[in-house]
């Protein structure tokens, strides 16, 4: 026969937070009769020192099985008085809360003896509840030991490097033939202007060397399965067809190569081989065979580039290679794209040549870009006199384009209308603008300097209307602090493009089950507490796929989401709250009812046709026991039997 | 003829007579009934008098399957009898073992009753408003009727039981495990309801999704896809909520289930488990709005206690409509 449990009971004054409402030792006392209550005491701070050491004595003393703690919230002290209970002895799911304060004293200051009376009833009902606990040890489960870095900008670059530096192993997949992102386009980097290779490409290489990390380049996820610290994923590797140890990049095959096409690396300024390598510093350093640009590999077409290579790099017999891997952790740092041409009809963008997007006159900005740093407007070469600026573009327009600000676009055009300046000291800039945002660090005094030293113009208004007329862009808009129209014969076009979550955004929210916000960027678990987290376990943000952000931002989250990554992977074992719910196989029907109602998807069929909890998934809410049909799940100390004699107790029969 | 043999017997309460049927429906298996028993009460079947009974014995009977809830005053009078008379009482079909469909009627009192009976319906033409009585004297003579009793209740709420065999009627596979048993004498514990453990679900092969669905629909008004699970078609499905052990024959025969053999042994109410599955469905809004949807939703059910509560109406939280000023009587 099962050991008749002995209940004590502690009663807190908290001050006079409970005393001043409540008759503490009169509880004491009443509780004493009650069902299975062994010992009470009452006492001015249960949680203080000499509090707990009162609850430690009366267990060693009394032979208690368990504890009610009547106090504040269990938000509040739980954890403290279980780890006293636990530091003698006692399991620490034998103690219970029962909250006197919140739910009572506080509420109901002004209301005589009942208060009290309340009080004893909320004890009674965590009497019952106690004395049917279960003792329980907490879920241990085994973890993968690697991480996974989704994308290869510079946010997924400084995630990995973190992760690998604190010890453990981590696979980087980049989609592109090489890792930098976005990054690797830019000239120079606000507000220092620092020129941005110079800043990346030590990082590449770093990462490119490290013994911990894995880059797999012109690679992809295919399919990801699993949960917080274990994740099964397999990852096509696709074939490049250059032997990339042997590739030493004299770049003879570029030379043979008969195909050209547009070069997305230059956004479209300029062209490329169908071999060829996006920028000589790329990692891995090696040159790619595109295989949509080739004149065809299967029949053989061409085979210039094999016969001109000396080293005997090219292997038209590659082929796709799939890699299985175990993950504990993810970090997914995909990135951002800029919002597409198709979607804007205004400005001219993609209808004019002379109208560029801010990546272009970035590549046109660049020393290694298609124009070798000197500004040259696409049509016909010249080097542009008057630029416009236009800010916003597809950004803070809710009615016809995004309606969130991309935040890096206000600087990104001080910097190019500065830069501009530079390479063209008697040209004009003007900038159109609805509000500049300049709030980073150091940021605000970049943008005073461009207006006061650099002269460039800024504009508050909008362009209403641009048009092309004779080798000119004529654009008309609203200077609203002077209140007057103006209308610029412009050599250039520059727009500041929204920027939106990277192509292919959506698949890998489905890949691994992670939320996306109104924008279609990813959802963060928290937007202030939680901001590198996913509501998946295990599953953190780092970057622009998170939301828009400059380099300094998104190598901080990489560097929190890398913590997060280590944090998980640095325990020995996951370890989690039993308080989960049961099945009880002779009753489940296999309906799958509870599987759909689960938040966490901690739930399944097994190949027993009966439900199965992942334990380390599920957080107890409770929401599959009330809904399964047959009652076969209950919460672990909380079954309906708990539930009802509670009840029971406070309704007092 | 063996030595000691048994005695059985059989009894038809308020019921549609269906289980007395599935009783011959046995075929060859009651002639080993009859090689191991006699029959020894069955008016369904021979020529047995009340007077026989009250004939007997304290538990003379070794077993009756009582099928029928109790609806009279005769009903009751009978139950007890063949209680005192029979060392096992086995409550027969869906009627003796939760009410049954008898058992809605609690949802009216007994003045509508009569007058929809004798009175309201198509084919009764009663200009002289004549209701039966319990006592009618005529020519000098007296003739009894048994009287009606409030409410409709299960063979349980009135005397001990020992088995149930559920089902409207109980399949005969059902049936003949239980003799099986008895026969062996392998029954399980006093007061099991012999039929599975689980609920129809684990019997029924269809495949489910469990997509949430934004609309009811009524079989009729749908064609059922045979392999897809019927709850996911947006027709209600009482499987989830009810005892297995009949071979999911309904939803297998392209019919959602109804309910017969009663909640599975941990659920004390068929219908409002149901409701709590469907919320687990139903395609419902935001928090705040969910509760108005699935309001709305259910309003369009032409019939939600015959729906939700077609056998257990009598057995349920529910117990029947409260009569005017009146208690609901939940005995
Ligand atoms: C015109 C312009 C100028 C800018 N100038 C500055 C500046 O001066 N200073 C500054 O601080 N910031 C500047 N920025 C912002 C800067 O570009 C970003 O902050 C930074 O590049 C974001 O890095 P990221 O790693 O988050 O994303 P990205 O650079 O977009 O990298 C994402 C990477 O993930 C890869 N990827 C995407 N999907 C997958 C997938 N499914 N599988 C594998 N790989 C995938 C991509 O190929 C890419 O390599 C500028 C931005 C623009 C548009
Ligand atoms: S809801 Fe209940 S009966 Fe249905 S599968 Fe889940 S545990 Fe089993
Ligand atoms: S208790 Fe909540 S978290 Fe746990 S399995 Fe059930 S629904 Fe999922
Ligand atoms: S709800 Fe009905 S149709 Fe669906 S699985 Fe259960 S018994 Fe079968």
């Amino acid at each position: 026969m099962a050991i008749k449990p002995r209940i004590g009971v502690f009663i807190c004054h908290c001050g006079e937070n409970i005393a001043g409402t409540v008759d503490v030792s009169g509880l004491a006392e009443d509780i004493i009769g009650y069902d299975n209550v062994a010992f009470s005491t009452d006492y001015e701070y249960m949680c203080s020192d000499p509090g707990q050491n009162k609850i430690k004595e009366a267990i060693e003393e009394e032979n208690l099985t368990g504890v009610v703690v009547a106090a504040c919230s269990p938000s509040m002290h739980e954890e403290t008085f279980r780890g006293a209970v636990e530091d003698v002895g006692l399991n620490r799911y034998q103690c219970e809360i029962a909250n006197i304060r919140e739910q009572c004293s506080w509420v109901h200051g002004e209301d005589g003896d009942k208060p009290t009376e309340k009080a004893l009833k909320i004890i009674k009902g965590v009497v019952e509840k106690v004395k049917r606990n279960v003792s329980m040890e907490p879920v241990e489960r085994e973890h993968a030991d690697k991480c996974l870095v989704i994308g290869g900008g510079i946010a997924g670059i400084q995630a990995a490097l973190d992760v690998a530096e604190a010890g453990n192993e981590v696979i980087l997949v980049e989609k592109e033939p090489t890792i930098g992102g976005h990054m690797a386009q830019l000239s120079e980097t606000f507000p220092t202007l620092d020129c941005s290779q110079c800043i990346l490409t030590p990082k590449m290489v770093e990462l490119n060397q490290h013994p911990n990390i894995e880059l797999l380049a012109y690679s992809e996820v295919k399919e990801i399965s699993g949960y917080v610290g274990n994740y099964s994923a397999q990852i096509e590797r696709k074939p490049t067809y250059v032997d990339t140890d042997a590739c030493n990049l004299c770049g003879d095959c570029e030379d043979v190569c008969p195909v050209e096409v547009t070069d997305e690396f230059n956004q479209g300024l300029d062209t490329r081989k169908a071999i060829n390598i996006p920028f000589s510093q790329a990692i891995p350093s090696s040159y790619t065979l595109d295989t949509d640009a080739c004149l065809g590999l299967n029949p053989l077409r061409c085979s210039e580039c094999a016969e001109a290579c000396d080293a005997d790099a090219i292997d038209f017999d590659q082929s796709s290679e799939y890699v299985e891997e175990e993950f504990g952790a993810v970090i997914v740092a995909t990135g951002y794209d800029l919002y597409p041409k198709e979607e804007m009809g205004e400005y001219g963008y993609g209808k004019y040549e002379d109208v560029v997007d801010g990546l272009q006159f970035e590549r046109m900005l660049s020393a290694t870009g298609p124009t070798g740093g000197v500004v040259r407007r696409p049509s016909d070469g010249k080097i542009p006199e008057n630029v416009v600026f236009i800010q916003c573009s597809g950004s803070r327009d809710p009615e016809n384009h995004n309606s969130y600000c991309s935040k890096i676009c206000c600087m990104y055009t001080a910097k190019h209308a500065k830069l501009y300046k530079e390479t063209v000291p008697d040209g004009n800039a003007y900038v159109f603008y609805i509000d500049i945002r300049a709030g980073g660090k150091d940021y605000e005094e970049f943008i005073q300097d461009v207006q006061e030293e650099d002269r460039v113009l800024y504009l508050k208004g909008k362009v209403s209307k641009l048009k092309r007329v004779d080798e000119k862009m004529r654009v008309w808009g609203l200077d609203e602090i002077a209140g007057e129209r103006v209308e610029i014969d412009a050599d250039l076009v520059v727009l500041a493009q929204s920027i939106v979550p990277s192509k292919g955004t959506d698949e890998t929210s489905k890949k691994l089950n992670l939320n996306l916000g109104a924008n279609g960027f990813f959802k963060e678990a928290h937007p202030k507490l939680r901001p590198v987290e996913s509501l998946t376990g295990g599953v953190f943000f780092a970057g622009t796929g998170q939301g828009p952000k400059d380099i300094p931002d998104s190598v901080s989250q990489g560097s929190g989401a890398a913590a997060k990554a280590i944090d998980l992977l640095s325990k020995p074992t996951l370890s989690h709250d039993p308080q989960v719910v049961e099945i009880d196989e002779d009753l489940c029907s296999g309906c799958g009812l509870c599987v759909g109602q689960c938040p966490y998807d901690a739930l399944e069929i097994n190949s027993r046709g009966v439900a199965e909890v992942n334990e380390i998934l599920c957080e107890g809410c409770g929401t599959c026991a009330s809904g399964c049909p047959t009652n076969a799940l209950s919460l672990r100390n909380l079954t309906d039997e708990q539930l009802t004699e509670m009840i029971h107790a406070h309704i007092g029969d | 003829m063996p030595k000691n043999k048994k005695k059985i017997g059989a009894y038809w309460a308020s019921s549609c007579g269906g289980c007395d049927v599935a009783l011959l429906g046995l075929h060859e298996k009651i002639l080993d009934l009859l090689d191991f028993a006699d029959i020894a009460f069955w008016p369904a079947a021979t020529d047995f008098k009340y007077e026989d009974l009250k004939g007997y014995g304290k538990n003379e009977l070794d077993l009756t399957f009582f099928n029928g809830g109790i609806r009279t005053t005769e009903n009751e009078e009978i139950a007890e009898l063949l209680r005192e008379k029979s060392e096992l009482l086995v409550a027969y079909g869906t009627c003796a073992h939760q009410g049954g469909i008898p058992g809605l009627a609690n949802m009216s009192e007994e003045v509508d009753l009569f007058d929809t009976v004798y009175k309201g319906t198509p084919t009764s033409t009663n200009p002289e408003n004549i209701f039966p009585q319990e006592s009618t004297k005529k020519d000098g003579q007296t003739l009894n009727l048994p009287g009606l009793q409030e409410r409709v209740r299960s063979l349980d709420r009135v005397v001990d039981v020992d088995y149930t065999v559920p089902g409207c009627p109980p399949p005969p596979d059902l049936t003949e495990d239980f003799l099986d048993l008895l026969v062996k004498g392998a029954l399980p514990e006093k007061g099991s309801v012999v039929a599975g453990t689980k609920s129809v679900c684990d019997e029924c092969s269809r495949e489910w999704n469990r997509e949430t669905i934004d609309e009811l629909v009524r079989p009729q008004e749908t064609e059922i896809d045979p392999d897809k699970c019927l709850l996911d078609q947006g027709i209600i499905c009482m499987g989830p909520v009810t005892r297995s052990g009949c071979d999911g024959s309904c939803p297998e025969a392209n019919m959602p289930c109804k309910g017969c053999f009663g909640p599975p042994p941990e659920v004390e109410d068929q219908g409002t488990e149901m409701l709590n599955s469907l919320a687990s469905v139903l395609q419902l809004g935001e928090e705040g709005q969910a509760l108005e949807q699935e309001k709305e939703l259910l309003s369009d059910l032409p019939d939600p206690i015959g729906t939700f509560y077609t056998f257990s109406l009598s057995n349920s939280i529910l117990g029947g409509k409260v009569s005017e000023g009146g208690e609901n009587d939940r005995t």
